[in-house]
């Protein structure tokens, strides 16, 4: 399952916040609320992990998505709402309502496929949905279009929350507290990239790859053991423990509360620095080798670790490989290898539900013995 | 000074809460600790004149359901119009307003999650009965937390949001006097005005980390209390007064640990340590509940039990009564009127609850049809009695295992290391299972609830790892803490099931005296009182082998008077045992 995801170099040379939660076939019954600026990426302080799991996944969606875990007021959902200002643009098919990509047929909707030419392209921003706890199930996969039924009498497919977010990102926020037959049913379309419908005389299936990024608090209730495996990386949130450190999250979560927008401009050069990185980083991506040595150096890792099938592996090399994009390098290192094994693989190890936080030590015991 | 002149003080620093709370209301909350009352109207009413005159004040239930929290679709105005027509829900009407809810502490967390998200952004969003909603929802929430002990609180993550916590329960009515009125509208329209300086920024933030409040949401809603208590003063520059006043409402409820005062001399001092005597307060009742000198920390240890347990327990409870599915979680039921919905089904609606969106999407196909039919000229939608379809429920009914955990001083001495490690191989079924947990430890005078009910397994082990043992052995408080949590519990529609692990050997009586004879009474009194609310049980006896095996072994009789299933820690190794019937024979 790859995403096609072509590098463009588009420079959008302003960023004005979109509003992400607009659906884009459904109706819309309520007057938008007006946009509240999001916190600027770039403006969070600390959460390195967080941060870098994200990009990593920004610049290569195949790696899988990202579940956070942590403290209460770590600022978990704000680095995931800024991450969706920062995206740059895609090619999408004008008025397909699954974003498909124009430039890779074999991954279109029923609808574009018919159409098959004469196909419109327009530059959308990816979509970042969040799927909101006591969404009801016919919103998430889609259902029979009412208005159309009882207007016209006739069956016509109406997409859900998980249409929206083909090619884009999937947010769950409290995802500990989702309700176990939604995440079921997330499980069956995140592993076969595609929506199934079979409901209401509806018949019919289209793409639905997305990135899940899952957040919440393991006070709350923990993760079901399928669901955690199926994120790409896990970083655990902590709260800044340094003084200074909390005293600048605060003056700056106080600056922005003030005056968003302000704040946003003075923030702007580092957010439109960073999505050029992005956007560079995509764009190397596929030309990024990966030297033999490094893929047994993940090999021995995973096996030192006794992480379940090959997924682990694979997670990490890719998530390795886009660091390197992320930061200039031609080649995958030892260095990379290091920085994205926790991310990738703590999350993964068979253990005992009691066990104490020891994971992110077995992985960093087992990363200095790999890399002697 | 008097009890009534406390009873004063407590009242001023109530009313202080509501009108700096009326400065800023919107996106901020007041968690009320109270029960019904004089008290609690009082400082409502005080609240509500200080509040501006056009601002609503709503009350809604704890368990108000999503489809009236966050809205969906208009029954009546959808069938007249033939379209999905969407009706608010609470949280948008109440856009601007403040929200009074009642009886915060039965909020189940996915309605804390929906109030957070309005107290976080100011907006709602919702996808729900085939339409997007998305609203304003700029509210303020007064949360009264009826709770009794420290197990029933609102739910954390509302907490966390809500800058004042005060607690009414110690005021006397005689107290309820007003005093003189703060200007709330100067006050408000300066607010914009006011300015903190990095210095007080950083002094909220240190005294929030003296004072072990890990959240940063602490310092933010503290500086945005400092903020309107300068604008209250009637200056625009926060001081060091103002500070003192955040951390007095914001920060010292939430401290974990007492300051230390010598501890970072270079720092300046905070505000809360010089004139705040309820900082102090606080934080030493939070930091008196451990540590007496004896106490021992002893590491779990390997032990075994047998497998699935706790299954065979519930399935003791539910013998007679058919169970659903598979049963992977807890027991749960189907129900026509409470808990998740499950979809729904044809039916009458005297069975249940009318499915509008899938009665009409039932309809739909059929309209052009029915159209067709001669006589029908009405508009709208035609619904016949065929197309009707009631909403079903699963009504969950959580487990929740309480472990009543010995830690006394003869259980020390023999086990409390292999019970742990029993209660360890326990939790992982409970993870299995889904079920929460919940620990009560007794030991010296008295017993505590050392977990409330979680799901957390991570916390529980934690606290059982931090379980000191020593001193006399309450059974009978143990059992009663568990009696009245199994309770409790009941109210929340859960299902209890009592792990009791001990020797046996009481000696401390309900009353809190000694004596052996006494407090093992005591405890099988208890015993039948939790057998009376029918709650299913086990005892694990941790004596050692050869005490046990006698017919009268105190842990037998208490299982016999709860109904529990009786189990003898089975022994660690072989090498004890083959040492106890040498023992045994030498005596012989």
């Amino acid at each position: 399952m790859t995403f096609p995801l072509k590098a463009q170099r588009i420079e959008n040379p302003s960023v004005k916040p979109k509003n992400t939660l607009k659906p884009v076939a459904s109706p819309s019954i309520a007057a938008d609320p007006p946009v509240r600026t999001t916190f600027p990426f770039t403006a969070i302080v600390g959460q390195d992990e967080l941060k870098l799991a994200l990009l990593i996944c920004a610049i290569d969606p195949a790696v899988g998505g990202v579940l956070a875990f942590g403290d209460r007021g770590t600022g978990k959902s704000t680095a995931v709402r800024a991450l969706a200002a920062l995206l740059p643009r895609m090619r999408a098919i004008a008025d397909c309502a699954y974003n498909c990509d124009p430039a890779a047929p074999s991954g279109h909707c029923d609808a574009c496929r018919k159409r098959a030419s004469g196909l419109r392209v327009t530059l959308r921003s990816p979509p970042v949905v969040e799927l909101p706890l006591g969404a009801t199930e016919d919103r998430v996969v889609g259902a029979l279009n009412l208005e159309r039924a009882l207007s016209h009498g006739e069956k016509s497919f109406e997409p859900g929350l998980l249409a929206r977010a083909n090619r884009g990102f999937l947010y769950i926020d409290e995802v500990n507290l989702l309700e176990d037959h939604l995440v079921d049913l997330l499980l069956d379309v995140a592993a076969s990239g595609e929506n199934l419908i079979e409901r209401e005389g509806l018949s019919l299936r289209h793409p639905a790859r997305f990135v899940l990024i899952g957040s919440g608090n393991p006070e709350e209730g923990d993760l079901r053991p399928q669901l955690l495996d199926r994120f790409g990386l896990a970083v655990e949130v902590a709260t800044p423990t340094e003084i200074a450190m909390r005293v600048e999250v605060v003056l700056r979560r106080d600056a922005f509360e003030r005056d968003p927008n302000a704040f946003a401009e003075v923030w702007r050069p580092e957010e439109q620095k960073l999505r050029r990185r992005i956007v560079a980083a995509r764009g190397r991506l596929a030309s990024i080798a990966t030297p033999v040595a490094a893929l047994e150096r993940a090999a021995r890792l995973c096996i030192a670790l006794g992480t379940d099938g090959l997924r682990g592996e694979l997670t990490l090399v890719r998530a390795a490989r886009a660091l390197a994009s992320l930061e200039g390098y031609d080649a995958v290192n030892d260095a990379h290898l290091r920085r994205v094994a926790p991310l990738g693989l703590s999350h993964r190890l068979r253990r005992n539900p009691l066990d104490d936080v020891g994971s992110r030590a077995r992985v960093a015991r087992a990363i200095e013995e790999t890399f002697v | 000074m008097t009890a009534h002149g406390g009873s004063a003080s407590a009242w001023a620093h109530a009313l202080g809460a509501a009108a700096l709370f009326a400065v800023d209301p919107l996106m901020n909350g007041v968690a009320l600790r109270a029960g019904p009352g004089p008290a609690r109207d009082a400082w409502l009413a005080a609240l509500r004149a200080f509040l501006p005159n056009q601002m609503q004040m709503r009350r809604a239930p704890s368990q108000i359901g999503d489809d009236r929290l966050l809205g969906g679709a208009d029954l009546a105005a959808s069938l007249r119009a033939g379209r999905p027509v969407a009706e608010q829900g609470l949280l948008a009407q109440c856009d601007g307003g403040v929200v009074v809810l009642a009886m915060a502490e039965r909020l189940p967390p996915s309605a804390a999650a929906h109030f957070s998200r309005a107290l976080d952004f100011g907006r709602i969003q919702a996808e729900r009965d085939g339409m997007t909603l998305c609203h304003r929802a700029r509210i303020g929430v007064i949360a009264f937390d009826e709770g009794q002990g420290e197990d029933e609180t609102p739910p954390a993550a509302l907490l966390d949001r809500l800058a004042f916590r005060i607690d009414l329960a110690s005021i006397d009515h005689r107290a309820l006097v007003r005093s003189a009125e703060p200007d709330i509208e100067v006050a408000r329209a300066r607010l914009p005005n006011v300015c903190a300086d990095a210095a007080a920024i950083r002094a909220l933030v240190a005294t929030a980390a003296q004072l072990g409040v890990a959240s940063l949401r602490a310092p933010l809603l503290a500086l945005r209390v400092a903020r309107a208590a300068c604008a209250l003063r009637g200056d625009c520059r926060v001081s060091e007064e103002d500070l003192g006043v955040a951390a007095r409402y914001v920060l010292a409820p939430r401290a974990t640990v007492l300051p230390q005062i010598d501890a970072e001399p270079q720092l300046r001092e905070p505000p809360s340590e010089n004139e705040d005597s309820g900082a102090r307060q606080d934080a030493d009742e939070a930091a008196q509940a451990p540590s007496q000198l004896e106490d021992v920390v002893l590491e779990s240890a390997q032990a075994a039990i047998p497998p699935d347990l706790l299954a065979a327990l519930n399935a003791d409870r539910l013998r007679g009564a058919r169970s659903e599915g598979s049963g992977k979680a807890g027991a749960g039921k189907l129900s026509a009127r409470r808990g998740r919905p499950i979809g729904a089904r044809s039916g009458s609606l005297r069975h249940g609850r009318l499915a509008l969106l899938d009665t009409l999407r039932a309809a739909a196909p059929w309209q052009a049809i029915r159209r067709g039919d001669a006589d029908s000229r009405e508009s709208g939608v035609l619904v016949r009695p065929d197309d009707f379809r009631v909403r079903r429920f699963r009504d969950p009914r959580e487990t929740t295992a309480i472990f009543v955990i010995d830690a006394s001083g003869s259980a020390a001495m023999h086990r409390l290391a292999e019970a742990k490690g029993a209660v360890e191989l326990l939790l992982c079924d409970c993870y299995a299972r889904r079920d929460n947990v919940a620990l009560v430890a007794f030991r010296g005078k008295s017993a505590e609830i050392v977990l409330p009910p979680t799901r957390s397994l991570a916390c529980a082990k934690r606290r059982l790892r931090g379980l000191p043992g020593g001193g006399g052995t309450p059974l009978a408080s143990g059992l009663e803490t568990a009696l009245s949590l199994a309770h409790g519990l009941r109210r929340k529609g859960q299902t209890p099931l009592v792990v009791l692990m001990s020797d046996g050997r009481a000696n401390i009586g309900r009353s809190g005296a000694a004596g052996r004879l006494q407090a093992l009474e005591d405890a099988l009194q208890v015993g039948k009182q939790l057998r009376a609310l029918g709650v299913a049980a086990l005892a694990i006896d941790t004596s050692p082998p050869l005490l046990s095996a006698q017919s009268e072994a105190p842990t037998l009789r208490l299982a016999q008077a709860m109904n529990a299933r009786y189990l003898k820690l089975p022994r660690a190794d072989a090498e004890t045992i083959s040492h106890a019937v040498r023992a045994a024979a030498h005596e012989g």
